[in-house]
């Protein structure tokens, strides 16, 4: 009998060898300006990344909500009077794991925890809710915020999927 | 020929049936666009001054926390001119954000 030797496909190759498959390793960085179109873009951008590790239909709507959320504030207020840059870094961390940072150059917050409370907004003229740090926190599984007073703020989440429904953890 | 890619663009489309305003928001309501909707609904909303209004749901694509207070500031309109407003059928992911602002202590929600 005579075979013909096929190349292993990387995957395979990798399966074999017990680490992730290389193309997991996945990362994206994006710049876009404070114009509110982007927040639609943004969205839609991270929900194709994050396709790879076929999250279900909730948790990408959870993601894309997270993003909307942190993306907004962005424009809203780090460049509340001004226009600037909106640094989007995503990363694929394991099979199961993205994590997201959204970082600006505007005015930094003066103090988070205060920031961070339910229906607490500085703006009042805006019909804000004040409810997107509170959005990021329960939609994620991991919410880290630091910033720094007229140098900017940087929104860290991860979200592990599957992970939620499994422990019955939010 | 001619026919573009679904788009996820926000609209709010006012009807009224009886002393009834229907206003059907679609797309996406966010930061972007939740304050052209604003506009539309309370032009409308302050024209007619009906008893009664509902915002229909079902076709919402997506929404945040722009559209939570896009909602709030819409009770609080409504009640100015004395009118009762309702929300029909919003999605599941929709009502995780209501839920986390309590809405349904500040509006009635219904399902079709
Ligand atoms: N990137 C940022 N730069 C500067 N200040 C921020 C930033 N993100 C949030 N904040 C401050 O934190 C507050 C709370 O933010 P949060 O997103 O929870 O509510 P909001 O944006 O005010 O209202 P909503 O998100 O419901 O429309 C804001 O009002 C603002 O003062
Ligand atoms: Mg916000």
């Amino acid at each position: 009998m005579t075979t013909t030797k096929k190349p292993m496909t990387e995957t395979a190759e990798k399966r074999k060898s017990g680490r992730p498959p290389e193309n997991l390793k996945n990362e994206l960085r994006l710049e876009l300006p404070s114009n509110s179109i982007n927040e639609g873009i943004a969205r839609s951008i991270v929900s194709v990344f994050v396709s790879q590790l076929d999250p279900t239909f909730e948790e990408l709507a959870d993601i894309k909500c997270a993003v909307s959320e942190a993306v907004t504030n962005c424009i809203v207020h780090a460049y509340r009077d001004t226009h600037g840059t909106i640094y989007i870094t995503l990363k694929i961390l394991d099979e199961k794991t993205v994590r997201i940072e959204i970082r600006d150059r505007g005015c930094g917050i003066e103090d988070i925890k205060t920031a961070m409370q339910p229906l607490y907004t500085t703006d009042s003229e805006g019909e804000r809710s004040g409810m997107g740090f509170t959005v990021m926190e329960s939609f994620m599984d991991r919410l880290f915020v630091v910033s720094s007073l007229g140098r900017g703020t940087k929104i860290t989440m991860v979200k592990t999927l599957g992970d939620g429904r499994i422990r019955g953890i939010k | 020929m001619g026919s573009r890619m679904r788009s996820s663009k926000a609209e709010a489309v006012t009807a009224v049936d009886g002393h009834t305003m229907i206003i059907s928001l679609t797309g996406d309501i966010d930061h972007h666009s939740a304050k052209r909707l604003r506009g539309e609904i309370d032009s409308s909303l302050f024209t007619l001054r009906p008893k009664r209004a509902v915002m229909d749901m079902s076709e919402v694509e997506f929404m945040d926390s722009a559209g939570l207070g896009l909602i709030l500031g819409r009770i609080a309109c409504a009640e100015k001119i004395g009118c009762k407003l309702t929300l029909l059928s919003p999605s599941r992911q929709v009502m995780k954000i209501l839920d986390l602002a309590g809405a349904g202590r500040l509006i009635e929600i219904k399902q079709k």
